[in-house]
């Protein structure tokens, strides 16, 4: 079975993040073949910089990953969060299906098979309008930063018009990476081993370890919960093929509804919670990075202390020791300073994401459950109209009040 | 409110006889709700109310049958539609049984649908033979019918789980073979009983007992439903009489038992071996229809087995989300946003509760009606095969009957002494072989009836469980409503 799926999509731009109209981006749509998505990256500006007010330019997943990885590794911007990357796209559970449904094609019927393909469709679909919506979030958290909107690499990525594969990190920088990504996890110990001066920082040190763990046991667990649910509504896939064909022949009644009611309920339960767990565990994760970062400025400062001290002692070198120590004391400083912004900031957004998800995922609840009460009620009623019917075929004389 | 209707139309003789054979079996393509039942409809909600209904429809003797259906369609808090189905045959004159007294014309539609044989499960007694399966089961069974054949309108008796079994087999031996559809009791399991036994006060152990128990008082209703087996004086004793003799050879692994099992094997081979030559096509379509039905509940058995299964990871997975929810409250600061997400986690915890609720109606409904059905489904086919093994029972005669003919044609021109014992075994056979025309006659008639009444119940049965599995639904959705709707100001209330 081979899908190409062309999604058009006629979103509107989510308000919090594209608060700076002189930058608007959005992906109005994206293409998927075979597991490659491309997705076509819209700029709406007033800014000069730019060559054109309005533009299109293609990007693939790896361009994205590229963005970011300059980002996080321009000394610059070391006192800011830089936006967790969007994740790969990921097929595998579709995949698995569309598996599954090639190999027991033989054993279903047609209408079984029809509906299976359908949810497959379906879940392609999710799959797919969820890794648009998580990479158009990554760029329009940069547009709408003060410090990160003006990234001249941030610019490339929205206008440069060819393929961008050959700015991209070649196979020592990628190792380079990875080394880094391996040093950092160890210097996690360095961030909790640190002695903190700033009180500040000390609570958002222990605030973030803490929430950290526990929104990453949350995030599995939500996954966990929305893939029962979508268990659930798939049997009632098979039920209601099997009950529409003889010898039970039951019309569009009973088993279609939940069903459908189910899988959407898992569906919105995904999108509203799940997602919404897995991104601010990652966006947690870079703030973690950043307090790392300042951690990593302050050792270096009280080694250039260190250093001065020492230097002092043997009378050697002093100028340059003293210098370091400047350096390093200004870095340390503007890491603080911008961090503790960041972080203020952070919460916020935090709060405000959650507060929007938790209500829309509340109303969507109450909205799945009345239309699922809606059906029962008018099966019963179908049915009870029916069998009056019949009952007043062979009425008598008497009158029905 | 009340409207009159007619169980069924009338045929040309303005009789209207269950015993049709040209009984046309136009529910089939149907839809499960709508039998070719027509009611009258009574929205009122008690049964009393349809109680004195039935009264003056005596009145009209022209009028068959009266159904009685409460379909009540308030439209309150709790929905309420309960599906009665009484039985509908005050003149179902049957066989065996004596011509029912116009007495019984008042009482009840029948016993059928105010015999409840109502099992509460109240406590285990733990009992020293190992062997037997004990558990205490009371069974009420409030009958509001006179009907002389019960002594009091509501007996209470505690039986024991052999006990049912040895019911079962006094049932199957007497009328299985002459082709009545005897409900099959449920199964023992050595493994659940084990566990039980040992004393273990677990959820699965509880489980399994409540499924039995459920399971027995199906088995009951079942069987107490079919007006010949009703009659039985052995179902009576059954459900009446404080002490039972205790039912020996119900043991799996007694003799009895081991001879069972032999003589089902035997009769599988047989079943193998035997062809017969179908004289009547209806015979066959059924037999056709039924292994399809067979096959289709299996399937629909089988999808609903994963249903539950995957509702009870559900509410497990909804469970361990719930706890989760509550730790990431904990360490969140800021305090608005702590508290709904400790709501949340509130809100989980009861979803896990109606996720549990439903996957058990998921079962017991759904799941238990199907596996009784198929069970059922058993019996159909071995009241099939018993009817083929009559007839090669008669063939068998009929071969001997003229072999002895044969023979008797020799021996009359060679030995003439002889002619006298071949004469009169001649005799005993053609008497042998009347006998076994008649009895195929009576069990291709019984089968047809048997079959009727099958599928008239399996509507009204499925139809009942239907609505009680809708209505589960709607509980469902009215409490996620509830609970959502709570949590909702919480949500807004973050600032």
């Amino acid at each position: 079975v081979y899908f190409t799926i062309t999604l058009s999509l006629t979103r509107s731009v989510s308000v919090d993040l594209n608060n700076d109209t002189a930058l608007i981006i959005d992906i109005p749509d994206a293409l998927c073949e075979r597991d490659k998505v491309k997705f076509t990256v819209h700029t709406k500006t007033t800014l000069s910089s730019f060559q054109k007010p309005d533009f299109s330019v293609p990007r693939q997943h790896e361009d994205f990953i590229w963005l970011h990885d300059t980002l996080v590794e321009t000394e610059e911007y070391a006192g800011l969060i830089i936006p967790p990357a969007p994740p790969k796209p990921d097929f595998e559970s579709p995949r698995e299906k569309m598996h599954k449904l090639g190999e027991g094609e033989a054993t279903m019927t047609k209408e079984e098979y029809t509906k299976m393909k359908q949810e497959l469709e379906a879940e392609y679909l999710a799959v797919f309008k969820k890794t648009v919506q998580v990479h158009e979030v990554f760029l329009q958290r940069l547009s709408s930063h003060p410090i990160l909107s003006k990234d001249r690499n941030f610019h490339i990525f929205l206008e440069y018009d060819q393929d961008l594969t050959v700015r991209r990190k070649n196979a020592k920088e990628m190792f380079g990476g990875f080394f880094k990504n391996m040093v950092k996890t160890a210097d996690e110990v360095i961030i909790s081993g640190i002695k903190e001066v700033d009180d500040f920082f000390e609570q958002e040190k222990t605030f973030l370890l803490d929430y950290y763990s526990k929104i990453k046991d949350s995030t599995i667990k939500a996954e966990k919960m929305t893939r029962s649910h979508k268990n659930v509504a798939d049997d009632y896939i098979h039920i209601s093929a099997t009950l529409s064909n003889p010898p039970f022949n039951t019309g569009p009644v009973w088993c279609r509804f939940p069903q459908k009611v189910e899988g959407r309920v898992a569906s919105d339960q995904e999108l509203k919670l799940t997602e919404l767990l897995r991104y601010y565990m990652r966006d947690i994760q870079a703030a973690k990075d950043l307090l790392y970062r300042r951690a990593r400025a302050l050792a270096d400062y009280e080694n250039s202390n260190k250093a001065l001290d020492k230097a002092r002692l043997k009378s050697r070198d002093i100028p340059q020791a003293e210098e370091q120590q400047q350096l390093c004391l200004q870095k340390f400083d503007k890491l603080s300073e911008s961090g503790k912004r960041e972080l203020t900031s952070f919460k916020g957004r935090r709060v405000v994401a959650f507060r929007k998800n938790l209500i829309e995922m509340a109303e969507l609840e109450i909205k799945h459950a009345k239309v699922m009460l809606t059906m029962i009620y008018r099966c019963l009623f179908d049915n009870a109209y029916a069998i009056m019917k019949l009952a007043l075929n062979v009425v008598t004389s008497r009158p029905f009040p | 409110v009340c409207v009159w209707g007619q169980a069924e139309p009338l045929n040309s003789n303005g009789q209207n006889s269950l015993l049709e054979e040209e009984e046309e079996e136009e529910e089939e393509g149907e839809d499960l709700f709508t039998g070719s039942l027509s009611v009258p409809l009574v929205l009122s909600l008690s049964r009393s109310l349809s109680l004195s209904l039935s009264l003056s429809l005596s009145l009209f003797p022209s009028v068959s049958l009266s159904l009685s259906l409460s379909l009540s369609l308030s439209l309150k808090a709790t929905e309420e539609v309960s599906l009665d189905s009484p039985e509908r045959d005050v003149l179902l004159s049957d066989g065996p049984s004596p011509v029912t007294p116009p007495a019984s014309l008042i009482s009840p539609h029948l016993p059928h649908n105010h015999l409840y044989t109502h099992c509460s499960f109240d406590e285990m007694e733990e009992e020293d033979t190992p062997d037997l399966f004990d558990i205490s089961i009371l069974v009420s069974d409030p009958e509001k019918t006179s009907m002389s054949l019960f002594k009091s309108p509501q007996a209470t008796v505690r039986r024991r789980f052999s006990d049912f079994l040895g019911l079962h087999g006094k049932l199957a031996t007497r009328y299985l073979h002459v082709g009545y559809l005897v409900p099959p009791a449920p199964e023992k399991s050595i493994v659940g009983m084990t566990k039980v036994k040992v004393g273990k006060d677990d959820s699965s152990s509880n489980e399994f007992v409540e499924k039995r128990r459920a399971a027995l008082e199906r088995y009951l209703m079942r069987t107490a439903k079919h007006p010949v087996l009703l009659k039985d004086p052995d179902l009576l004793t059954f459900l009446e009489c404080s002490e039972l003799p205790r039912a020996l050879s119900t043991q799996a692994l007694s003799g009895a038992g081991i001879l069972r099992m032999v003589n089902k094997a035997a009769d599988a081979v047989n079943k193998m071996t035997i062809k017969m030559t179908e004289s009547d096509t209806w015979f066959e379509e059924k037999q056709q229809k039924f292994e399809n039905l067979d096959i289709q509940l299996r399937k629909l058995h089988c999808s609903l087995d994963s249903l539950v299964c995957h509702r009870k990871e559900l509410s497990v997975n909804t469970a361990l989300f719930a706890k989760s929810a509550a730790m990431l409250g904990n360490s969140e600061d800021h305090t608005a946003l702590s508290r709904a997400l400790s709501q949340l986690a509130e809100v989980e915890e009861k979803v896990e509760q109606l996720h549990q609720d439903q996957a058990g109606a998921d079962f017991y409904l759904l799941a238990e009606l199907l596996a009784d059905y198929i069970r059922l489904i058993g019996s159909v086919k071995g009241v099939f095969d018993q009817r083929v093994r009559l007839w090669q029972r008669l063939q068998d005669s009929l071969l001997l009957l003229q072999k002895k003919r044969d023979a008797e044609a020799k021996l009359h021109a060679n030995k003439p002494e002889k002619l006298q014992q071949a004469r009169d075994d001649i005799r005993e056979l053609e008497g042998k072989v009347q006998q076994g025309e008649r009895d195929f006659e009576q069990i291709s008639k019984t089968i047809r009836k048997e079959l009727f009444r099958f599928e008239k119940e399996r509507v009204t049965d499925f139809k009942e469980v239907i609505i009680k599995y809708l209505e589960s639904l709607v509980q469902t959705q009215q409490q996620l409503i509830k609970y959502w709707e709570a949590f909702l100001p919480e949500a807004k209330a973050i600032s």
